[in-house]
């Protein structure tokens, strides 16, 4: 490190050498990653915002599956992970997580989803007065 | 007492065996990993409960009365060109080049930066018209989730500064390198948790 400005990857030490290059990206890499995210990005705007697809369902599936599609993007290309960094503890921590992270959230919308539809139905004196809503500058003007 | 039989006998054998391979001898990468899919536990939980309450309104404003799609446009390419500046820095580093390591640094702490700030703008509009934290369930998951993110961004940059000032001090030496590498993996997890909030929340927020 005497010369933390020489070109050459000599200024690193050798120490991390071997580990740089288990993550270390290349400039190909981020592109196609920018590239790909860019337009998995575009194409749920453009749904949304062009009312181009009718149907409600099938609009927050496709909005969905490409959120998924470009988080898968996202690990690939910028976080870099694979199955030979750090003896493939990453990919283990990583499913590890997955799995549970679904869990929480389809067991979290499925059951809340059986309480709602199962829930007795209120009393009027209990539910909210619409009255309560005070209507914003915003909103009027709709 | 009979523990004369147990402090006598000799000390047993290590009889434990790396059955894989050990991590390499600097472990931080793949601890700071571990950090951040705990930190995914955080922002599940955060959509989990935006996914319940996300059409509570209470009476109170929808979700296409209060989410403003441009804004959310300019503020997505944002935190994206900015995980791709951060990458390009990366880059940098691994060459040794630590003048444009620096640049790219700041173009992508500017581009955060921006993106905080107008989130924030965001948040105090929302907030003068009526549509707080307090006014209904959906709005309180959602602030919840979405000022998280904007949380972690805000710390994010400042991590970053105090590693730009490391770097120009003292160069780039094994422990910036680590450090920068796992800041690193820390930007670019923001942006893969934003591709959720602007899918999820904003998005299918509009729509449902």
């Amino acid at each position: 490190m005497s010369q933390p400005s020489s070109p050459g990857h000599h200024a690193m030490p050798p120490a991390s050498h071997d580990a740089m290059h288990e993550h270390q990206g290349s400039l190909r890499g981020y592109l196609t990653g920018f590239l790909l995210a860019a337009i998995l990005t575009v194409i749920p705007f453009w749904l949304v915002m062009g009312h181009a697809i009718a149907n409600q369902q099938v609009l927050i599936l496709v909005i969905l599956a490409l959120a998924i599609v470009q988080i898968f993007v996202h690990i690939v290309y910028f976080l870099h992970l694979d199955t030979r960094s750090e003896s493939g503890w990453n990919m283990m921590a990583f499913i590890f997580t997955a799995v549970l992270v679904i869990i929480v959230l389809g067991a979290s919308i499925w059951v809340m989803y059986n309480e709602n539809v199962n829930m007795m139905p209120m009393a009027p004196q209990y539910q909210q007065h619409p009255i309560s809503h005070q209507p914003t500058g915003k909103q009027a003007s709709r | 007492m009979n523990t004369t039989a147990i402090d006598t006998a000799p000390p047993a054998p290590a009889d434990y065996y790396c059955l894989t391979e050990s991590p390499p001898r600097n472990g931080t990468l793949l601890g700071f990993w571990i950090y951040l899919m705990s930190d995914c536990f955080i922002f599940a939980s955060l959509f989990a409960c935006y996914a319940v309450l996300g059409t509570a309104y209470a009476g109170g404003p929808t979700g296409a009365e209060v989410l403003d799609l441009p804004g959310l446009a300019v503020n997505t390419a944002l935190l994206l060109v900015s995980s791709v500046t951060f990458g390009f820095a990366m880059l940098e580093m691994a060459r040794g080049r630590k003048g444009a390591m620096l640049g790219w640094l700041a173009v992508a702490g500017l581009l955060a930066a921006a993106f905080v700030s107008l989130e924030i703008r965001e948040f105090l509009g929302m907030i003068a018209e009526g549509a707080g934290p307090g006014r209904s369930a959906f709005l309180s998951s959602f602030f919840t989730l979405v000022a998280t993110h904007g949380l972690h961004v805000t710390l994010g940059i400042l991590w970053l500064v105090v590693l730009v000032v490391q770097s120009i001090r003292f160069g780039l030496t094994e422990d910036n390198v680590r450090r920068l590498r796992c800041l690193s993996m820390f930007w670019h997890f923001l942006d893969l948790v934003w591709v959720g909030v602007f899918s999820y929340v904003y998005l299918v927020g509009v729509v449902r």
